[in-house]
């Protein structure tokens, strides 16, 4: 049963030099209960998929084909006050930057108030389930974190305040935008125990985007690798951790620094750069940079499954 | 703190004008006219024996509800309009901007002549005159910072926690904009109060007999060799009530803007 079916979705931002075709052909699955992890390097298309998946693209942007189907439900054909009723009650968002993702001016009480406008509780029982929140965060003295302002919290108690908000709803599907990227490698810990704890609770799914392979591994129990605007490969962590069908998941893993087992000055990376979106190649989108590249990689790959382990590569055999 | 005494003074002595002097501002009585200062008149008497004092502070009461009317008024729609154009779609932005600038291409005195000369005298044309000439300003204030906002990520948070447009904008946008324009407006209240005393000063605002700042000032003008205290009369409050609201703005700057306020 899945909470989450993309299929095939092609975004496409209207850009001065041209079309730019920001995802092409995205399809994966984000099952009940599970965490799904999306890694690939930075405009890869991570955050264009989270905005398509809440209907808050770019004035610019438009979903050209595909479906986004949630609980059974399409996404792409609802209008926008369907969206938002989507929004913060069944899907939610935890985002990058904990410093950014608070009102500067408003208390984190009222905050909190905001996010619960369309429950019918009154304010003294809505109050009551903000301290619970927090209290589940762990945020000390929850109580009087209601009357105090965001400046006030350090940078890992403002993301675990934003998780309380984002878990307060209950949600069924939680999207969380590298939300350990901003912030140092205990807290990194810290917050991605707290997710995996308030997730088995709340018993929701998890889409969680990331270019930090060790949390992926930590916490994912799926795994979606992007390159490009493309997904390249899917499977379980197990699947793309040990057995990587795709040269650029392989090569990704390798450029791991954790993954380093000598001192070297010279961390590994992968030579060339992304293509131009506005006018991608017409075979394998990785093969400019691939290094086994052979003539049949002019053309575009197929989708190759192997026990529910997904890669596009010519070089893949079932 | 020294802005807050004042105008207090100034609203106090409005409020209470009716119980502070017993003397009609509008009693004509030729036998006292032009009298110096004294015990029964404060600040002298006019051309006409009216007591001085006793009209500076009627005058005040039109002077600051002008301000205040219009003030108010130009707050509300400069908001609504700068929230407008700046989270709205951008050919109403730009078309809005177009508005706001060609009335404020206007010199503010050749806008209240046309209007006078459109619909006469009055303080309502002081009132709409002000609030022309101040909209244009407010609202590209709200306007800019709304842009700026509009990208901000706890926009796009709230966005994704279900907040509709409306809900953005009252919870998320206003407060972080409002400080600033409230400040500008407590510091264009002793604009506002000039313009009035310009325009009665010249005639095109509040008619005779009532009184107003402007109007004293015009009585005393002519006679300012001989009996000076009736233009003194009209302009002391001016001043004041300048310096107190300059002084007030400045205290709310401190309060609205929490990094002052941490330094000092």
């Amino acid at each position: 049963m899945n909470v989450l079916g993309i299929r095939n979705l092609n975004v496409t931002f209207g850009t001065e030099g041209g079309p730019l075709r920001a995802l092409r052909n995205v399809s994966f699955d984000v099952p009940r209960h599970r965490i799904v992890g999306v890694v690939g390097e930075s405009g890869c298309g991570k955050s264009t998929l989270i905005n398509a998946i809440l209907g808050l693209l770019a004035d610019n942007g438009q979903v050209e084909s595909g479906q986004i189907l949630f609980e059974e439900r399409d996404l792409t054909q609802m209008d926008s006050l369907e969206m938002q009723a989507m929004r913060g009650s069944r899907i939610s968002t935890v985002f990058q930057d904990p410093m950014g993702a608070l009102n500067p001016v408003i208390s984190v009480g009222k905050q909190m108030l905001h996010i619960q406008y369309r429950s019918d509780l009154g304010r003294t029982e809505k109050n009551a389930r903000s301290v619970e929140m927090l209290r589940r965060v762990r945020i000390p003295d929850p109580k009087s974190a209601l009357s105090r302002y965001p400046h006030e919290f350090s940078g890992g108690m403002k993301q675990r305040i934003a998780i309380a908000m984002a878990m307060m709803m209950e949600p069924v599907l939680l999207i969380a935008d590298e939300p350990t990227t901003a912030l140092d490698a205990t807290l990194e810990v810290a917050t991605i125990e707290l997710l995996q704890e308030l997730q088995a609770q709340i018993g929701c799914s998890v889409l969680f985007i990331s270019h930090h392979l060790g949390v992926i591994a930590e916490l994912c129990d799926d795994v979606v690798v992007m390159y490009a605007g493309e997904v390249v490969e899917r499977g379980t962590t197990r699947q793309i951790f040990h057995d990587p069908l795709h040269p650029y998941t392989e090569r990704l893993l390798r450029c791991d620094p954790a993954g380093q087992s000598t001192r070297t000055r010279h961390l590994p990376t992968i030579p060339g750069e992304i293509p131009d979106l506005r006018d991608p190649p017409k075979g394998c989108i990785f093969a400019d940079r691939c290094d086994r590249r052979e003539t049949i990689c002019e053309t575009a790959p197929p989708e190759v499954e192997m026990g529910g382990h997904r890669a596009c590569c010519h070089r893949v055999k079932p | 703190m020294f802005g807050v005494v004042l105008v207090l003074l100034m609203i106090g002595g409005a409020v209470f004008a009716d119980l502070l002097v017993a003397a009609e501002p509008n009693r004509i009585s030729p036998r006292d006219r032009f009298q110096g200062p004294s015990l029964a008149h404060l600040m002298g008497t006019d051309q006409l024996g009216r007591d001085l004092f006793s009209r500076v502070l009627h005058g005040g009461r039109i002077a600051l509800s002008v301000a205040l009317i219009s003030i108010a008024a130009s707050l509300v729609i400069g908001v609504v309009l700068g929230l407008i154009a700046g989270y709205g779609p951008r050919w109403l932005d730009n078309l809005m901007i177009l508005l706001f600038d060609a009335i404020k291409s206007f010199p503010t005195v050749m806008l209240a002549l046309a209007l006078v000369t459109l619909f006469g005298p009055s303080l309502t044309a002081v009132m709409v005159v002000v609030v022309l000439v101040n909209v244009p300003g407010y609202a590209r204030i709200i306007r800019t910072q709304t842009l700026a906002l509009k990208s901000a990520q706890f926009v796009t948070a709230a966005q994704s926690m279900g907040a509709g447009t409306a809900r953005v904008l009252r919870a998320h946008v206003l407060p972080n904009v409002i400080g600033p324009l409230l400040i500008l407006a407590s510091m264009d209240i002793p604009v506002v109060i000039a313009i009035e005393a310009g325009m009665s000063f010249l005639g095109l605002g509040v008619r005779p007999p009532t009184p107003s700042w402007g109007a004293i000032l015009n009585d005393g003008f002519t006679a300012i060799r001989d009996t000076p205290w009736i233009a003194i009369a009209g302009g002391l409050p001016i001043i004041l009530t300048t310096l107190g609201f300059t002084f007030l703005g400045e205290t709310l700057r401190d309060v609205f803007d929490p990094r002052l306020k941490a330094r000092g």
